[in-house]
Order: structure tokens, then C-alpha cells, then sequence
């Protein structure tokens, strides 16, 4: 059976794995976002807060995810849970690093304008500061799910959903029926996923960022 | 033109601000009465403390001790960002907001004192109007897509939005070109003719605070003042070393951009003849008559045309050509120091026009520099008694 037959075969059970993996990558990039702004917000403004939390996300990102699902499975058991927590943890870096990065980079004289003419705290930051810094946010989610997508692959160890099953069965599989196309399936799956969100990431900011901003 | 003034006068007393960590106070103890409807001019070397005693004014800097207040009402006691809705607040390079369009930045405001949409939409274009932006033109355009000039419009035009009582202005035009600063300068008064706030005016340029401030305080060290007062009294009579050296040379010429031509008594007692109504031969009847070797030729509607001497007539065939035509002219209303320059590109003397550009007088360099004399034996006399 070649690849295409074995797709068309199997294609129900593969267009759910598709679905699983992107819907998780998606829901662990928004956790993500929002616990990564949160913590861009809380320290942007003081330089050692940034430093801390950047280097504690790097931290993270050095930890091969082996070794953080391995960690995370005696706690969480099998299954969704520490696959996501392990995404989240994973995605934060990029876009705390850049929640950060681009609210310090936020024109001082716009901010004290803003509040010159009346903002409160919270105008401020969400009209114009968080808006302002909003391509910077938006890059470190785009970084953070493309990451995903393949660490996500990993997350099969885990037993977690998606298209990783798919490779770790073709790769253990190696020599019998159709265990290529298995493990082709899977990888290929995972590649054009990618792709596709990468135009949802183009369309996000072409309907998002202001014109004025936009590079 | 609105003659009512709605600005309010704005009080410091004993203000004093003490940055945390720093030694001895940025403002020490500023004691000043800002008039209703005045343009007040904060001038001083970099670093006396001119950005923060303004910036007092709407609480952006809270002050260590001391009573502000705004119409009577002690700034204090109000909650600041409520504050700060009242008190319109423009800065260099105009800090507008670059993901918002020139009408949103505008409306932002108003927006924040919840008029309604339809309102705020004809506030926008009435401020764009006003400072001299064509709303179909510009309303929807980004910052980036404006000149520095055009940005610094929309600041004002920002500031304003919401009718304050009180505008204070750091350094407003001191990231434009020279002639751009000169427009707006011009541009500034104007709305104030109209407007009559109450505007706190920051800047480093003496030649700007002369001409734009109705009172000019020269701050030193610690906000220190050194002289509040007209510019006038400042260029005639600097109270120290301080003042005089901001002042710098030249004040005399400085002290010509703040009278205007109507305000000296310019002659008016040249020849002058019509020009369709009279004929080379009748004009050089007249001059031997009076004695006078120059008559200026004007047209029907007794604009200045050409200056005649009495020997360019004897071969002249009609008054519409002889002669040489007049050059620069000036106004009543132009500042003596536009006189001055018409003076001297014309050799001797100018003719002055009035509101329809017709003959009303001409004026000589001699009435220029007697006036600066006047200015000085008034000033010294005045500080004599005192
Ligand atoms: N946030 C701050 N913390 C500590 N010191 C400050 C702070 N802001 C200003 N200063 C100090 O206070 C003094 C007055 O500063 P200010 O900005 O009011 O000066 P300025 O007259 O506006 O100067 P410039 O003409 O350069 O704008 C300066 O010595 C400055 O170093
Ligand atoms: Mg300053």
C-alpha cells in the first residue's frame, strides 16, 4: 500500500489524531500566553524581575521533555494532563521573554502622555502598552506553537493525544505492514499543520495590529 | 472672537519637590501665581527643575510638600487621573499614541469622560479645524504618516479635546525645524486669541518664551525664581546676571518683535498723489509747492505703487510708470522688527499699509531707534522708583 492509499484507509483515524494534536498545541499556547503576559506584566518594569523570570524559562527550555514528561507522569499519571502542563511550560519562555521584551520597549514619552491626559494604570497598560507590544507578544506565541507542534510529537510517550502515537507505533513497528507509512503519516501530518497554522498566525496579525504599528 | 476667558488661575504655594535618594530638592519652595487666561513661560538653563515644577501642576510628579491649586481648587484633594482629564498636557515630540489614527488619538479624552460618540465626532473635527488640519484629509491617518509638524498639531489638538481649563506644555515645538517652531508658535496664539486658557509653557529658547509668554519666569538652580515678568520689563531690566545672560545680546532687537508698527508713531505726512487722477506736470507742481523731492503714487484704491524723485518727472509720460515701485511694505499690525527689516531692504524708510492694504504712513529707522530709547529711560525710571 503507498502512502496516499494508506492516508485515504485510515483517514478517519488520522484526520482525529490531526485534530487532537493541533487542539492541543492551540490550548497550551493560549494557557501559555496568558500566564506569559501575566508574568511579563508583573515584571517589566523592574530589570532584575525581568531577568529572573527569563532565565527561569530558559531553565525550562533546557530540560529535553523526556525528561519533563518522565517527570511529570508519576504526578499526573497518563494521558492529557502532563502533556499539556509540559507544553505550557515549554511555550512560556518565548513568550514571556517577549511579553517583556516588548512592553520595555514601549516609548517611555507614550506611556507618560497616556497618563498625562488621564489614563488610569490599567488604560495604560491595556490601551496602549499591552497594544504596543502586542507584535512582540504575537511573534513569541507564533515561536511557541511551532515549537509545540513537534515537542507535542514527544508527548506520545506520555500517551498523550495526537499525531505522535501515529510516528512512536510506525517507529516501533519497524518492518511490518505499512509501519512507514505509519510513521510518514504522522510526521508529514504534523509538518502541514504547522504550515496551516502559520497562516492563521499571518492572519492574526494582519487583523490585529494596528496599521500604525505595522511593520 | 470669544473675548471670555476660560482658563482658571493656578496657584503654587511653598511647593517643594524632593526626589527619594537625592540630596538637596529639585524645587525648593516655588511660590507663583499663574493668571487666568495668561500664557505663562518656564525658562532656565537644563536641569533647574522647570519639568518638574510643571509637572506638579497636574500631579504627574507628586509633590514632597507644598499646596497647588486650579481655580481655587486644591489639586490634592482631587483624584488625579480625574485631575488630569482637566488639565490638558502636550510634550515634545508630541507622545501620540501610534496605533491610533489622528481621530482616535483626539478623542481619547473625551472618550475617557464618556461624552457621547456622536459629540466626540464633531469635537475631533472641530479640533483639526482648529489647528489647521483637514479632517477629511488627515482624520484616519496614522502618526507615522504626519510631519513632525502635523504631529505636534495633533498634540495640541489632543490636549484640548475636552475644552481644559489649564494646558501645560513641555518643550511642545522643540523637536521641529525652525521655521515649523515658528509656525506653530504663530498658530499657538492665534488659538489662544480665541481659546483664553490658562497655558504653562516649558522651554529652553528665550526667543521663544518672548514671544509667546505674557509672563516669563527665568528659573535658576532648584527652580529658584530669578524674575517673573513681562517680557518686556525682562529685556529692558534683567534683575541679575542670571537673567541678563539668558537674556543674551541682542535684547533691544528682541524687545522690536513685541511692539507692532501701530503702537509708534510712524508719519504720515508724505506726498502721496492718485494715480489715474493726476498727471506727471501736476505732481511736480505740487512737490515745488511743498518743498518735497519723494511723493509715493497710489493706486484707486489708495494702495502704494511707486516712490517718484521730482527729476524722474520732468521726462515722465504717466504716473503708472515712473519711478521705481515700492518694494517691501509693513503693516500696522507687523512687529517693529518686520518694520525694520522693510527699513533696510528699502533704504531709509517704509511704507506702512492698513488693514486693506492701503496707505496709511510710512516709517523711518529714527522712529525705530527712538522708541528702543523710550523703552529703556521708561524701564530704568520705573526701576529707579522701585
Ligand atoms: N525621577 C527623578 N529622580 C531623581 N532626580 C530627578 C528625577 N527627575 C529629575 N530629577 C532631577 O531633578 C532636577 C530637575 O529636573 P527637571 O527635569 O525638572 O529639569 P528641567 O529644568 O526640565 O531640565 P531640561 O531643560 O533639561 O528638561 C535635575 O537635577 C534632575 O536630575
Ligand atoms: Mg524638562
Amino acid at each position: 500500500m503507498n502512502l496516499l492509499d494508506y492516508v485515504a484507509d485510515r483517514w478517519d483515524r488520522l484526520s482525529l489524531q490531526a485534530w487532537l494534536h493541533v487542539s492541543e498545541v492551540v490550548q497550551s499556547t493560549l494557557i501559555a500566553a496568558v500566564i506569559g503576559v501575566l508574568i511579563g506584566v508583573a515584571v517589566y518594569r523592574s530589570p532584575i524581575g525581568s531577568a529572573v523570570a527569563t532565565a527561569l524559562a530558559s531553565t525550562i527550555l533546557t530540560i529535553p521533555s523526556f525528561a519533563l514528561l518522565g517527570l511529570l507522569i508519576p504526578v499526573f499519571g497518563l494521558g492529557a494532563v502532563p502533556t499539556v502542563i509540559a507544553l505550557v511550560l515549554y511555550a512560556l519562555l518565548p513568550i514571556t521573554r517577549n511579553t517583556i521584551v516588548g512592553l520595555a520597549g514601549v516609548d517611555p514619552a507614550i506611556s507618560d502622555a497616556a497618563k498625562g491626559i488621564g489614563m488610569n494604570r490599567v488604560s495604560v497598560l491595556t490601551r496602549v502598552e499591552l497594544r504596543l507590544a502586542w507584535p512582540a507578544i504575537l511573534a513569541g506565541m507564533r515561536v511557541s506553537t511551532q515549537m509545540l507542534m513537534g515537542i507535542a510529537v514527544i508527548a506520545a510517550y506520555a500517551k498523550g493525544p495526537g499525531l505522535g502515537s501515529e510516528v512512536f507505533s510506525g517507529l516501533t513497528r519497524a518492518g511490518s505492514a505499512n509501519a512507514t507509512n505509519q510513521a510518514l503519516a504522522g510526521t508529514l501530518g504534523v509538518v502541514i499543520l504547522a504550515l496551516l497554522l502559520e497562516g492563521v498566525y499571518f492572519l492574526i496579525a494582519r487583523f490585529t495590529i494596528s496599521r500604525g504599528i505595522r511593520g | 472672537m470669544a473675548e471670555t476667558v476660560s482658563g482658571a488661575e493656578i496657584q503654587l504655594e511653598n511647593v517643594t519637590k524632593r526626589y527619594p535618594g537625592t540630596g538637596e530638592p529639585a524645587v525648593k519652595d516655588f511660590n507663583m501665581t499663574i493668571p487666568a487666561g495668561k500664557i505663562v513661560i518656564f525658562v532656565g538653563p537644563s536641569g533647574c527643575g522647570k519639568t518638574t515644577t510643571m509637572r506638579m501642576i497636574n500631579r504627574l510628579i507628586e509633590p514632597t510638600s507644598g499646596t497647588i491649586t486650579i481655580g481655587g481648587e486644591d489639586t490634592l484633594k482631587l483624584n488625579a487621573d480625574a485631575l488630569r482629564r482637566k488639565v490638558g498636557y502636550a510634550i515634545q515630540q508630541a507622545g501620540l499614541f501610534p496605533h491610533f489614527t489622528v481621530a482616535q488619538n483626539i478623542a481619547v479624552v473625551p472618550g475617557l469622560l464618556d461624552w457621547e460618540k456622536k459629540k466626540i465626532g464633531d469635537r475631533v473635527d472641530e479640533m483639526m479645524d482648529l489647528v489647521g488640519l483637514d479632517p477629511s484629509v488627515y482624520r484616519d491617518r496614522f502618526p507615522r504618516q504626519l510631519s513632525g509638524g502635523q504631529q505636534q498639531r495633533v498634540g495640541v489638538a489632543r490636549a484640548l479635546a475636552a475644552d481644559p481649563p489649564v494646558l501645560l506644555m513641555d518643550e511642545p515645538f522643540g523637536a521641529v525645524d525652525p521655521i515649523t517652531r515658528g509656525n506653530l508658535q504663530d498658530e499657538l496664539l492665534r488659538l489662544q486669541l480665541e481659546l483664553r486658557k490658562t497655558i504653562v509653557f516649558v522651554t529652553h529658547d528665550f526667543d521663544e518664551a518672548v514671544k509667546l509668554g505674557d509672563k516669563i519666569a527665568v528659573l535658576g538652580d532648584q527652580s529658584t525664581i530669578q524674575q517673573f515678568d513681562t517680557p518686556e520689563a525682562i529685556l529692558a531690566n534683567p534683575a541679575n546676571d542670571m537673567v541678563a545672560g539668558f537674556v543674551g545680546a541682542g535684547a533691544s532687537l528682541k524687545q522690536l518683535t513685541l511692539l507692532r508698527v501701530r503702537d509708534v508713531n510712524y508719519h504720515d505726512n508724505a506726498l502721496t498723489v492718485v494715480a489715474p487722477d493726476s498727471s506727471p506736470a501736476e505732481l511736480r507742481k505740487q512737490m515745488s509747492e511743498q518743498g518735497k523731492t519723494y511723493a509715493l503714487v497710489l493706486d484707486a484704491r489708495r494702495r502704494p505703487q511707486r516712490w517718484v524723485h521730482v527729476r524722474d518727472l520732468s521726462t515722465a509720460s504717466s504716473l503708472a510708470t515712473v519711478g521705481r515701485p515700492v518694494g517691501d511694505n509693513v503693516s500696522t499690525q507687523s512687529t517693529l522688527q518686520d518694520a525694520l527689516e522693510a527699513i533696510l531692504s528699502e533704504g531709509g524708510n517704509a511704507v506702512v499699509t492698513g488693514s486693506r492694504g492701503e496707505y496709511v504712513g510710512t516709517i523711518d529707522i529714527e522712529t525705530v531707534t527712538n522708541t528702543i530709547q523710550q523703552l529703556r529711560d521708561e524701564h530704568d525710571a520705573g526701576s529707579a522708583a522701585s
